[in-house]
């Protein structure tokens, strides 16, 4: 165990020590105000519905794909890969990696918490961009969150944090398989470009594709949390299959919380158990390696 | 060649290593015991990284077993790596984090508390000299100070035994014997076990009172520096060259009967003497005596180099 907070406390002081973690906040944080900027600027023609006049924050901007929701699927897996597709090959190709493990601490222990150090930089992160949110909404229309709206937010806050673990679990899995660190960088982000691809599929299917727009909404992580996102935020959303099977992104009318957790729940599932397939094969790989003189 | 009260530190067992179907390390069988400083000799793919890396627990053997001081190195890979310390050939530092920092977090893992730890990163950074650059990043030392700063890193650690694999690769020669002293120093003061791996046989000489050669996963010789010499060449250390007027059966009959003389060689008109002291004074005499003329005598003790291009050669 103190194998264990030895690494994570080192690899959390270097994730927030080093200068792309800077950066990427930074970015963060000013993509969210403009998103919310743009959003805000719909919020007073939109509040029609009155019970969720908070949410309405995050997803409001006119149109059907809240540019919040967007944002928010599309950078966490950069961060998540930016954190992770490092961690083993530079280790191994700076030589740190073989006077680590000849420490007595057992192994895993370096790769749990490399991976915890991650995940808690990317909460502490998207915390941070909610809240920084939050607060900015708070002035701008003065409405407090309900408690309704607060759990939704919670939830949404989990979720992306599973999401991002999920691609930082999948650029740390490149990082054991790939020797360089630049292959590995680009190998994770080709997956991130595939995936971004495949999500703007189910909105142009033509009817007759509807059973691949399915099956790739059920197994692409960006598809998967973004409709995870928009049915916690917009309570009025509709899941993609029923966009596919009827067309076009109106939203119905809201569903209560309970109503939007069951219809996110095999979704969640599907994400929760996609990042731990990944962090396994990166754990059972990383364990079986054998350190070899070069 | 060992005392019975010396403990072992380092055992290994018909120790085996096979990558696809090559014999890195074929049937070792290594024995150093307390306060050695073992020189581990061989060219380069000899297998020497490959074996230390088996007796800290990183690799699994093929066959056979490794152990130190008693614990098996592939079941109690945890034991083994609190009691030994490795410094890898290219010693590896955390470049964005200071000499200070870099030692620290080893220090941590190896469960020093944190008073503990600041104390013996300060002091291991005076022994090895860097005091002055503690706060510097390690990315702006150059090679030599990282080799001393993995020599810190060991006393962080203080292990009861120390593999220090081609510690002296890279640094200029004022550097390497610089880095040999203080080696040779810290294990003298901290009473470790030193494993020293080398291809390069005067840095071996230097410091260590045992070699051992591994040329293709083999030990090929092994033992202390003079017995390697009379093991080598059929019992001579010292081999005297004799130029003469003129060789006759007579000379080489009389030279052969003085004590001392293991064998006698003629080539041209030279004479080989292969001799376990030297002996000039009793050859000249003999040379006189038998009314032949001396031209010229030289002598030369074996160099560990000689043995070592003689195993060379053979292999």
């Amino acid at each position: 165990m103190q194998g264990l907070m030895t690494v994570f406390r080192k690899e959390l002081a270097d994730n927030f020590n080093s200068w792309r973690f800077i950066i990427l906040f930074v970015l963060a944080f000013a993509v969210s105000v403009f998103a919310i900027y743009i959003d805000a600027q719909y919020i007073r023609q939109e509040v029609s519905e009155t019970r969720f006049v908070f949410l309405q924050l995050y997803t409001t901007s006119g149109q059907a794909l809240p540019l919040f929701i967007l944002f928010i699927t599309f950078f966490v897996p950069v961060v998540g890969i930016i954190l992770g597709f490092d961690a083993i090959n530079s280790e191994r190709s700076s030589g740190t990696m073989s006077r680590l493990l000849s420490q007595p601490v057992y192994r895993d222990m370096v790769i749990n918490g490399k991976f915890l150090a991650g995940v808690v930089t990317m909460a502490v992160m998207l915390a941070s961009i909610v809240l920084l949110v939050a607060g900015m909404g708070l002035r701008m229309i003065g409405v407090p969150p309900s408690s309704e709206e607060a759990t939704r937010l919670v939830v949404f806050l989990v979720t992306s944090i599973i999401y991002g673990a999920f691609w930082l679990g999948l650029a740390m899995l490149f990082s054991i398989y790939l020797q360089r660190v630049a292959t590995s960088a680009l190998a994770s982000l080709a997956i991130w470009l595939l995936f971004i691809f495949m999500f703007a599929f189910p909105f142009f299917a033509q009817p007759g594709q509807g059973q691949l727009g399915l099956v790739i909404m059920r197994v692409s992580p960006i598809t998967l949390f973004w409709q995870v996102a928009t049915l916690l935020l917009v309570p009025g959303a509709r899941t993609l299959e029923q966009i596919l099977q009827s067309g076009g992104l109106v939203p119905s009318s809201a569903l209560p919380l309970s109503q939007s957790l069951i219809s996110v729940w095999p979704h969640l599932i599907s994400l929760i158990l996609l990042m731990v397939v990944c962090f396994a094969i990166s754990y059972i790989k990383f364990m079986r390696e054998e350190i070899r003189s070069t | 060649m060992s005392e019975l009260s010396a403990q072992l530190v380092v055992e290994t067992v018909d120790l085996t290593k096979v990558y696809d179907g090559n014999k890195v390390v074929d049937g070792l069988n290594l024995r150093v015991e307390e306060g050695d400083i073992f020189g581990f000799l061989g060219p380069n793919g000899a297998g020497k990284t490959t074996t230390i890396l088996m007796l800290l627990g990183l690799t699994e053997p093929t066959s056979g077993k490794a152990s130190i001081c008693g614990y098996n190195s592939t079941r109690e890979p945890l034991k083994v790596k609190r009691i030994s310390g490795y410094v890898p050939e290219r010693v590896g530092f955390y470049e964005d984090l200071t000499a200070t920092h870099n030692l620290a977090y080893i220090a941590r893992l190896n469960g020093l508390s944190d008073e503990v730890v600041s104390k013996r990163v300060g002091e291991s950074l005076g022994v090895v000299g860097l005091a002055d650059v503690a706060d510097n990043l390690v990315g702006t030392f150059s090679r030599g100070m990282k080799q001393r700063l993995a020599i810190a890193d060991l006393l962080v650690k203080t292990p009861k035994v120390a593999f220090l694999d081609e510690p002296t690769s890279g640094i200029d020669p004022e550097g390497v014997n610089q880095m040999l002293d203080l080696i040779a120093r810290v294990a003298k003061e901290n009473q470790m076990t030193i494993i020293l791996s080398s291809h390069q046989l005067h840095h071996v000489q230097r410091i260590c009172n045992r070699v051992g050669i591994l040329v293709r996963g083999r030990i090929v010789v092994e033992g202390l520096l003079d017995q390697l010499g009379r093991e080598a060449f059929g019992g001579g250390q010292f081999k005297i060259e004799v130029r003469l007027g003129e060789i006759t059966s007579g000379i080489v009959d009389r030279i052969k009967k003085i004590d001392g003389v293991v064998g006698v060689e003629k080539s041209g008109d030279l004479l080989l003497i292969n001799c376990v002291k030297d002996l000039r004074p009793q050859i000249a005499k003999a040379v006189v005596d038998s009314g032949s003329s001396l031209v010229e005598m030289k002598v030369q003790s074996y160099a560990l180099e000689d043995i070592y291009l003689k195993y060379f050669k053979e292999v």
